[in-house]
């Protein structure tokens, strides 16, 4: 049982990655009407936020020793970080908090590059057919991750969690098992309830205010909503940045779970589009359903003791959990009719 | 009876045929009217290709191999300090060149897919002239490109390949590996285990779905079970699975005492990373520490794994501090002409290229069986490895092994391991027919 209960936390983790970055494609989407393959590259740039206020935040004093030498016979470099010769014990807390910091910096970073990308690119594709589309969105994915990999490498760069955040938490003895039994690392919880506060953030956001019930309205009807003489295009323009904002989030909080490396937006891209079809084209609610789902499923296939009776399935659950939906409900989980169908 | 009159032209003409005749035998056997090979060098310089990832996932492995190649070519042409070319125990070559030839080289990328690095290694072949193909960071893509070379009659001298296979049930005549494989590994790594966790363990092993990764596996199990150890599960992840959470979480209430990780590069930071933050090198089982290996260790990589590689123990082909000459002299001059130290995959095809060279130059062709031959059986010091031979029936190098773990207080971002046993090569040795395959003929093309 507590195998299972492990199992279940990992796919919620899992899953809020999964979730914000179908969110974030969902509702590009159903106001834009673009299929954004750049969503995963968005994930990738938000976690490089991350990697890079970590790096400036250890740049550092170079002194070099005289009287001591490296291996290959040059003096020795002294190396200080700036902040911690400045600042002294906060300035270490800073290293140590540098990815909650980057939280902070990869909102006005994520809307500034989401915004840059619609109005420089995304635009002039609007009335242009689906795979035009994939195919330039695609492309500037490819750009992106290249131009990351030159600045940062292809190694992936290691980015801890707060000291404070790096135990674990003895989740079972909260639900009544016993003590060590179901013990879960505290970022990982950290994550899900990130996510959980984005995804309700963003409903919100989109339920209550007016700047929401324009956008829902032009998911709606887009043409009417011009014809009662709204600017619908300036607004889709800030859903894009704000689609990117919650992609970049998702992708800055999952660096010290995963090493970020340029690679990893492609990684998250192909099973976030899964997630989007299998909760329903167009729908928010599907998006987010479907992302916890999947990756809860995900996590159950690599149970050893499923694996005994279907070798390999955790490897092509996900597409197989699609297949059987699409043919079941074409529309996906909570698809809306006349989506993706003329 | 008719007379027998021998004048001056039938003498000339009979001692012209018969010197032929004598000669003949001699004549047809000479360099010079013998068959050519694919790409012998017709004038003053030799071609050499270096096919190493420069895109993808081992890009900065392929880049340090790169450094370590243009490096080495430096040094064969006389250029530069001459790094290990001073301590190797052959002084065959002489600065300039391989048979008087200058060496000139052409690059390609592996992409680190089996399907790329043919196709780049064939360009090298077929339009650029090179006598010889050596690098990669990928035993799927060594095993690929070996076979490839075989077939097209040139050299290979392979990069960092680790899988048994590469030099057993795969091996070809034309192939060649310095790096060492899983099978050394495990001999190395069986008996520091012992010492550091005793006999009676438990171990989980969590393996990369692809042919090093079930030969690294095999080996360590091998290995550890011959000590008394069990395997209580060998779980398969997919290459490139990024979060190994639904992989480590068994583990936790597994029984199991120790964690290997038969993974590499990506695969491999993430899933120690994960592992770390699941508590299990803090962890307490069956009233003994909880222990994580990582069989196969890089540098580079562990850098990727920041502080989780601390106290984790692996193996490894060369580490920059080792203190013999050839090490030194090694680490000073790409120090000084890059800045850092050099990785293993730069020591390693390094090593390969001054290895090529050196055969070369004592073979006195480029002929590629003439080469294996002067490759084979060949005994050297000097490289890094201490002695070392390039064993003839299976053209596998076989040298001391590096025992590292992860350290605990480095002094800078290159000092994430410290060498705690050098393993002596006669405790890392074994039969040559123990992994299989046949080497067959060697192919010299055209």
């Amino acid at each position: 049982m507590d195998a299972i209960v492990l199992q279940i936390l990992n796919g919620l983790d899992k899953g809020g990655a999964y979730a914000l970055i179908a969110l974030g494609l969902t509702i590009i989407f159903g106001t834009l009407g673009v299929v954004n393959f750049a969503h995963g590259a968005l994930f990738m740039l938000g976690a490089f936020c991350a990697v890079t206020v970590k790096a400036l935040l250890s740049l550092e004093k170079v002194a070099l020793d005289p009287t001591q030498t490296t291996a290959w016979g040059t003096p020795l470099e002294i190396r200080t970080p700036y902040v911690e010769a400045w600042f002294g014990d906060f300035g270490t807390a800073m290293l140590n908090y540098s990815v909650p910091i980057s939280i902070l910096i990869a909102i006005p970073v994520m809307l500034l590059i989401g915004v840059s990308m619609e109005r420089g690119l995304i635009r002039f594709f609007y009335k242009r057919p689906h795979a035009e589309q994939i195919l330039v969105t695609f492309g500037l994915a490819i750009v992106l991750q290249e131009i990351v990999k030159s600045l940062f490498g292809a190694n992936p760069i290691p980015q801890p969690a707060p000291d404070a955040a790096k135990g674990m938490i003895d989740f079972g003895v909260a639900i009544g098992f016993q003590a060590g039994n179901v013990v879960y690392p505290a970022w990982r919880l950290i994550y899900f309830l990130f996510s959980v506060a984005i995804i309700g953030g963003v409903f919100a956001f989109l339920q209550f205010t007016t700047f929401g019930m324009v956008v829902r309205a032009g998911m709606a009807d887009r043409e009417t909503v011009g014809l009662l003489g709204i600017d619908i295009d300036r607004r889709f323009t800030i859903v894009f940045g704000m689609a990117a904002v919650v992609a970049g989030l998702a992708g800055a909080m999952y660096t010290p779970i995963l090493s970020p490396d340029y690679h990893m937006g492609m990684d998250f891209l192909v099973l976030s589009f899964v997630v989007v079809v299998v909760g329903g084209m167009g729908s928010l609610g599907g998006a987010v359903v479907a992302g916890f789902t999947l990756g809860i499923l995900q996590s159950f296939a690599s149970m050893n003791e499923v694996k005994d009776i279907l070798p390999g399935i955790d490897q092509i659950i996900i597409y197989l959990i699609a297949v059987v939906i699409l043919l079941t409900r074409p529309r996906g989980l909570m698809g809306r009719k006349g989506v993706m169908e003329h | 009876m008719k007379d027998f009159k021998i004048n001056r032209r039938k003498m000339l003409q009979g001692t012209a045929l018969a010197g032929a005749g004598i000669a003949a035998p001699m004549v047809l056997t000479s360099r010079a009217f013998a068959a050519s090979y694919t790409n012998e060098p017709k004038g003053g310089t030799v071609t050499l290709g270096f096919n190493v990832p420069q895109t993808g996932a081992y890009a900065d492995e392929g880049a340090d191999e790169l450094r370590a190649y243009q490096l080495a070519v430096e040094h064969i042409n006389g250029e530069g300090d001459g790094g290990m070319l001073n301590t190797f125990s052959s002084k065959a070559l002489k600065g300039n060149g391989i048979n008087g030839k200058k060496v000139v080289y052409v690059t390609g990328d592996t992409q680190t897919k089996s399907d790329a690095a043919r196709a780049s290694a064939k360009r090298m072949i077929e339009k650029d002239g090179a006598i010889m193909i050596t690098g990669g960071s990928s035993s799927g893509v060594a095993i690929a490109v070996q076979g490839l070379c075989q077939d097209a009659g040139v050299i290979f001298m392979a990069g960092l390949t680790h899988s048994n296979d590469t030099t057993g049930k795969d091996k070809r005549a034309n192939g060649f590996r310095h790096f060492f494989n899983t099978e050394m590994s495990g001999a190395a790594l069986g008996p520091v285990l012992k010492n550091a966790f005793g006999s009676e363990r438990v171990a989980y092993h969590l393996t990369a779905d692809y042919t090093w990764g079930w030969s690294q596996e095999g080996s360590i199990k091998k290995y550890t079970e011959e000590l008394g150890w069990n395997t209580s599960a060998a779980v398969r992840t997919p290459l490139g699975a990024g979060d190994f959470s639904q992989y480590i979480t068994p583990v936790l209430n597994s029984g199991a005492d120790v964690l290997v990780l038969n993974h590499y590069g990506r695969d491999m930071v993430n899933s120690l990373t994960q592992a770390v933050q699941f508590g299990l090198r803090d962890k307490q089982v069956n009233g003994k520490d909880f222990a994580i290996v990582v069989p196969l260790y890089s540098r580079l990589m562990a850098q990727g794994a920041g502080e989780n590689v601390k106290g984790i123990f692996g193996s490894t082909n060369w580490h920059w501090s080792l203190q013999d000459e050839g090490s030194k002299a090694f680490v000073k001059s790409f120090g000084q002409k890059y800045g850092f130290p050099p990785s293993q995959a730069a020591h390693t095809t390094y090593c390969q290229a001054i290895l090529y060279a050196d055969a070369c130059q004592r073979a006195e062709t480029f002929r590629p069986s003439g080469v294996g031959a002067a490759l084979e059986g060949f005994k050297f010091d000097g490289l890094g490895n201490g002695p070392t031979e390039y064993r003839a029936e299976d053209h596998q190098c076989f040298k001391d092994v590096l025992v590292v773990k992860g350290k605990e207080n480095p002094s800078s971002k290159f000092d994430v391991l410290e060498v705690v046993e050098v393993t002596p090569r006669k405790q890392v040795e074994y039969p040559a027919e123990l992994l299989g395959g046949e080497l067959g003929p060697y192919n010299d093309g055209a």
